[in-house]
This record gives structure tokens, C-alpha cells and sequence, in this order.
């Protein structure tokens, strides 16, 4: 095990920067799981970890070693992908062999190492089958087998759980985690799925064109979002934005265009009129009848909860509410948030004012 | 979330029945007849004609050979074993075969060999320049031989190889090599990326990746092109027609041409036996790797 320290890290393809200037410090032991939308460099960083594509500038080092010009064999790695990879032609004891046989070990040595792997992640009875011949899970677990049996100082995921379905993905989430708190192996664990860096995270990295947005835990993210970026990418369903202007004074409030005025916990001075957006998440929007009004558009039963998307002005906002209450589309509500949770952004630059 | 699980089976199956219904009148034996088995049969006869005729003349007595008004010419009465017990027992055949096969199995070793190379390269190492190489062998491929055979022979002239089976084994990669690249190329393309990868994740060299990954993969594709490139050599005539004289190294297209026919006088027997036993070995090697053919023009990596 080691740590990993990701320092001021460039990417240009061509002449073209994907990534501008990244800097990620990774505890011994800790999992980190890199999250953003889709070109926003997630997965080019971690090959660069991986050292399958170039470093344009910056240092990556594991443990004490600087490894920008190591080849990937000596970094002590291993990588799950997203395909799982897995060679065709070889059987799953074979897979999960290949790296010790390379390295050359005796074939003792790699079937007790391969059988130990197997023993942790359930494989036993598939040891001779060939990859065609498995599920998309057994798949996915043979791929962390491989990873597995190395003992490697970091492990490496790169979306590995997007060809599973829905089901199965939740599954294998814990099963990762569950093998993540047994093993302690430092981790990085790329994901355009939010759900996926919260329920798993020790630390979430948020990416988004090619720099670092926010790093923290997942509860930090949630709870205090750097930006309207973070904000609206963490959690599900998504943060509730509305534009208006800031009015201070003894009880602070956000007013929007069509009048509604958005409470506030606090305020600070010297915000006074200045444009910004105004944050609520859907669990934090309740019904009061001091609230502002609102039209039911939609109701979501999920069972446990319901959602109700509703219109305030030209705005759709979704509430998400823990009790059954009869409302149905079409209905006039009012509905406040909850000041203390309220989120404030500058309009411009999308920096967090008050929370 | 229950109303999604239930009704979307109900739909597929009324569509499915559906589809069966407005299918099924193709499924009547006369309309098979005429949309798959009469055209089946005309393919096949036309095919197989020539193979009927050439084993036919083979055992064919002389005097049935070009009397085709007592004799049905497409029958044989009282067949005859002379002609190939006499290319068998009397003229170098068994040579000029061995020949043959030494020439194709050096001259497609080779080409496949330096094929697997350059295809593995343009494909999978990033150098500059990989496309325009790809294209340019190619471009080799389009050259034709009746074009390039003066200007070979001079050349197999100066290094003293003029009849010598090696002047073949070194003229064939010409032909053999753009085209089983090519074919390579195709292949090594639908393997994977991430599998080589992750192999060098694992700690294999670049050797290693290609002998202990690509090739167990891409075995279909060898054999496509190994079959190719036999059956290429083995059929060839205008290079081996110039480049060997003495009737102990000829192949055996040519030789079979040059021995059998005698001014305008044709040995039809003796001719179509030396075809049709040159072309049983070439039958035989079709008929084992026929599925690994078919599934290397169709098919890819499957994981």
C-alpha cells in the first residue's frame, strides 16, 4: 500500500489541453473515486496514474517514487477496466494468473495466490470456465481478481460498473467497498455516477473540464458545495436552482423576478442587490403556508418517498417529500425552503456567497 | 415501477406473433423451392462442373476422350486408371507436387511471418506516418504480375537464382504480403485495445503481448491468410512459367502444361489427371479450416 500524490498534472493532446493543472493528494489506504461528466479528464488522469498515457507536465508519484517515466509493469498497479478486459482465450484461473506468470512465479506460488483471490470474491467453482462463459457480474469479478492477486500498491478503476445492470451495479458497488475495508488497498475509482462516488467515496474528487472543481468528503460535498458546479452535480435529484437578487438586513432573503422571497439563514454584508442563484436541494423545500406558491406539474410516488415537480413562476422545481400527502397535478401548493440549508451562488462565476 | 415490469412482455410478444404471422408464408415448400433450392442447385452445378469434367476426362479411355458421337461425353464406360498410374509411375509428377508444396509452405511462412509484423505495427504501434504505410502496401497489391515479370526475371538473373524453387520463395511475398497485411490489419483492429493494456499492466513486453495475446486471438485471421496465401502460390503459373526451366523444378501448373501438351497435340488424360490430383491437397486443406475461413471474413473477437 501506498499513497499517492498527484501534483500540478497537465494533458495536452496535440495542441490541445485536457487537463489544466491538477492537483490531487491520495491518502495510504484511502478511496478515492474521481467523478465528473463525461471529457472532463477523469479517465485520462487515471491512465496517466496508470501510465498509459503520457504525463505533458506535473509529477505523479506512488509511495515516495516519482513514476512519470516508469513503464506501467513497475508501478506496482492494477486496473480494472471498464470492458473488464479479460483475454478471451484464457480461462478465469489463467486471467487471474497471467500478471505471476509473467512475473515469473512458480506455479505453486500462482495457484495458491490465484485460489486466495478466488476464495475473497466467490470464484472457486469458475476457475476453469472461459470468460465467454460467465455473467457480466462474474465478469466484473474476475477483473478484480486479476487486480486482486498482484497485491499491488494501488488499485485502479476505471468505470467498472457501467456495462452492469442497474441491479447488479448496486450489488457490486458494496462488494467493492466490502473488499476495499478488508484489503486497505489505496484505491482510485473512476465514475461519471454520482450515487456511485457518494456511497463509496472516502474522498470525492469532482472534475469537470479539466480541472479540479472540489475535493472532500461526500458529506462535505453535499452539505457545502464550493460552487453551482459541485452543487448540481452531487446528489439525487439535483439541486434546485433559482435566479434572483440578494436583499440583506435582519432576515436576508433571495428575491426572484416574479417577486417570490427565498429565505435565508444569513447573509453577508456588502452582497446587498448583487445577482445571484439562489440553492435548495428537494429534501429541503417543505410545505408551510408561508411558503411561496407553486403548481404541481408531475407526481413521482417512489414508495419510500415521492417527488413533486412543481412550477413556481417559469421555473420547475422538485420537492421531495417523506409523507404521503394527497396533491395531484394541477394543485396550488406552497412550498418553503428551508433557510439554514439554503445555498447562495454568485450569478457570474458560480462561487458559493453564503451557506 | 410494477406497471413497467409487467406490460413491456405483453407488447414484445404480440409483436413477435405479429411478425410470425406476416413471415410465414415464406415458410411454404414451393416458395422455398423456388427462392432457395433451384437456386442452390444451378450454383452448385456450375460450380462442380469443371471438377466433374477434369475427373471424368481423367479416367476416361483414349478413344472415348474426343469421340463424342459413339461415346456420351458426359459418361464413361469402362473406366480406366492408365493415365494417372502413368503421371504417377512415369513423369516426375510426384516432384513437380513436392515442388510445389516446398515453394507454397516457404513462400507463405515468410509472407505471414513479415505480414503479422507490418499489420501489428500500422495497427497497433503510434508512429507517424503508420496510414500512409498501410496504404502504400496496398497500393503494392494492385500491381500486376503480367506487368512485373520482365523486369522480376532480370532481377532473378542478377542474383544467379534463375531456375531455383528459391527464386519463387523470394518473388511470391510480393503478392502474398500486401494482401494478407491487409487482411491482418482487419483482424488485429477488432481485438480489443484495452486487452493489450491491461497486458502491460500485468508486466508483458511488447513480444509478449503480441505472441501470448494477439496471435491465440487472431488465429482465424492466420489461418485465412495462411489459406489464402497457399492457395495463391499453389495456382500460381506466369512467375513459375519464367523463372524455372528444367523440368525437374517446375511446379505444377506448369508443368503439367508444358509435359502434357505436345505442339497442338493435348494429353487430355494424363492433363486433367495432373489437375485433379494438384488440386486434391488444396481441396483437403479447405475442407479442415473452412469455419476458422468464414469466421475471419465475418467475425471478431468475441469476449
Amino acid at each position: 500500500m501506498a499513497s499517492v500524490k498527484i501534483q500540478d498534472v497537465r494533458k495536452s493532446f496535440g495542441g490541445f489541453e485536457v487537463l489544466h493543472g491538477v492537483t490531487v493528494p491520495i491518502e495510504d489506504g484511502e478511496f478515492v473515486v474521481l467523478v465528473g461528466p463525461s471529457g472532463c479528464g477523469k479517465s485520462t488522469l487515471l491512465r496517466m496514474l496508470a501510465g498509459l498515457e503520457n504525463i505533458t507536465s506535473g509529477t505523479i508519484s506512488i509511495g515516495e517514487r516519482v513514476v512519470n517515466d516508469v513503464q506501467p509493469k513497475e508501478r506496482d498497479i492494477a486496473m480494472v477496466f471498464q470492458n473488464y478486459a479479460l483475454y478471451p482465450h484464457m480461462t478465469v484461473a489463467q486471467n487471474m494468473g497471467f500478471s505471476l506468470k509473467l512475473r515469473k512465479e512458480n506455479s505453486a506460488e500462482i495457484d495458491k495466490l490465484v485460489n486466495r483471490a478466488a476464495d475473497i470474491l466467490g470464484l472457486r467453482n469458475l476457475l476453469d470456465r472461459y470468460p465467454r462463459q460467465l455473467s457480466g457480474g462474474q465478469r466484473q469479478r474476475v477483473a478484480m481478481g486479476r487486480a486482486i492477486v498482484r497485491d499491488p500498491q494501488v488499485f485502479l478503476f476505471d468505470e467498472p460498473l457501467s456495462n452492469l445492470d442497474a441491479k447488479l451495479r448496486v450489488a457490486m458497488r458494496t462488494e467493492i467497498k466490502e473488499l476495499h475495508q478488508r484489503l486497505k488497498t489505496t484505491t482510485v475509482y473512476v465514475t461519471h455516477d454520482q450515487i456511485e462516488a457518494m456511497t463509496m467515496a472516502d474522498k470525492i474528487v469532482v472534475m469537470h473540464d479539466g480541472i479540479v472543481e472540489q475535493m472532500g468528503a461526500p458529506l462535505e460535498l453535499y452539505d457545502h458545495p464550493d460552487n453551482r458546479f459541485v452543487a448540481g452535480f452531487i446528489g439525487s435529484p439535483a439541486m434546485n436552482f433559482l435566479e434572483g437578487s440578494l436583499v440583506g438586513g435582519e432576515t436576508p432573503y433571495v428575491e426572484t423576478a416574479n417577486g417570490s422571497k427565498l429565505p435565508l439563514a444569513a447573509s453577508r454584508t456588502g452582497l446587498d442587490g448583487k445577482p445571484v442563484v439562489y440553492g435548495i436541494r428537494p429534501e429541503h423545500l417543505e410545505f408551510a403556508d408561508d411558503g411561496v406558491e407553486a403548481e404541481v406539474i408531475v407526481v413521482e410516488p417512489t414508495g419510500s418517498e415521492t417527488q413533486i415537480v412543481a412550477r413556481i413562476g417559469k421555473q420547475d422545481l422538485i420537492a421531495v417529500i417523506r409523507d404521503r400527502r394527497a396533491v395531484k397535478p394541477g394543485d396550488r401548493v406552497k412550498l418553503r425552503p428551508v433557510a439554514k440549508a439554503a445555498h447562495v451562488f454568485d450569478k457570474e462565476t458560480g462561487k458559493r456567497l453564503i451557506n | 415501477m410494477t406497471d413497467h415490469a409487467v406490460h413491456p412482455p405483453a407488447v414484445a410478444t404480440v409483436a413477435k406473433s405479429d411478425e410470425s404471422d406476416g413471415m410465414s408464408y415464406l415458410e411454404t415448400l414451393p416458395s422455398r423451392i423456388v427462392t432457395l433450392y433451384i437456386p442452390l442447385f444451378i450454383i452448385v452445378v456450375i460450380l462442380l462442373f469443371p471438377f466433374y469434367w477434369m475427373a471424368l476426362t481423367s479416367i476416361k479411355p483414349d478413344e472415348q476422350l474426343i469421340d463424342m458421337d459413339s461415346f456420351n461425353p458426359f459418361w464413361v464406360v469402362k473406366p480406366t486408371f492408365k493415365h494417372i498410374s502413368k503421371l504417377l509411375f512415369e513423369t516426375s509428377y510426384p516432384r513437380w507436387l513436392w515442388n510445389t508444396m516446398y515453394v507454397a509452405a516457404a513462400a507463405t511462412f515468410l509472407s505471414i511471418t513479415a505480414s503479422v509484423l507490418a499489420a501489428y505495427a500500422i495497427v497497433r504501434l503510434r508512429f507517424k506516418g503508420a496510414q500512409a504505410v498501410g496504404a502504400l502496401i496496398f497500393m503494392a497489391y494492385l500491381v500486376p504480375p503480367s506487368i512485373l515479370f520482365i523486369p522480376l526475371a532480370s532481377v532473378i538473373h542478377a542474383y544467379g537464382l534463375f531456375d531455383s524453387p528459391m527464386s519463387l520463395i523470394l518473388v511470391y511475398p510480393t503478392l502474398l504480403i500486401p494482401f494478407s497485411t491487409w487482411l491482418l490489419m482487419g483482424y488485429f483492429k477488432t481485438i480489443p485495445f484495452e486487452l493489450e493494456e491491461c497486458a502491460l499492466i500485468d508486466g508483458a513486453s511488447r513480444w509478449q503481448i503480441l505472441t501470448k495475446i494477439i496471435l491465440p486471438l487472431a488465429v482465424p485471421g492466420l489461418i485465412s491468410a495462411f489459406i489464402f496465401s497457399f492457395t495463391l502460390c499453389w495456382n500460381e503459373f506466369i512467375y513459375a512459367l519464367t523463372f524455372l526451366s528444367s523440368t525437374q523444378n517446375k511446379t505444377v501448373p506448369v508443368a503439367i502444361v508444358n509435359e502434357f501438351v505436345d505442339g497442338d497435340i493435348y494429353k487430355w488424360g494424363s492433363l486433367m489427371a495432373g489437375a485433379l490430383v494438384g488440386s486434391l491437397p488444396l481441396v483437403i486443406l479447405y475442407a479442415f479450416f473452412v469455419e476458422h475461413y468464414v469466421s475471419a471474413m465475418t467475425g471478431a473477437v468475441k469476449e
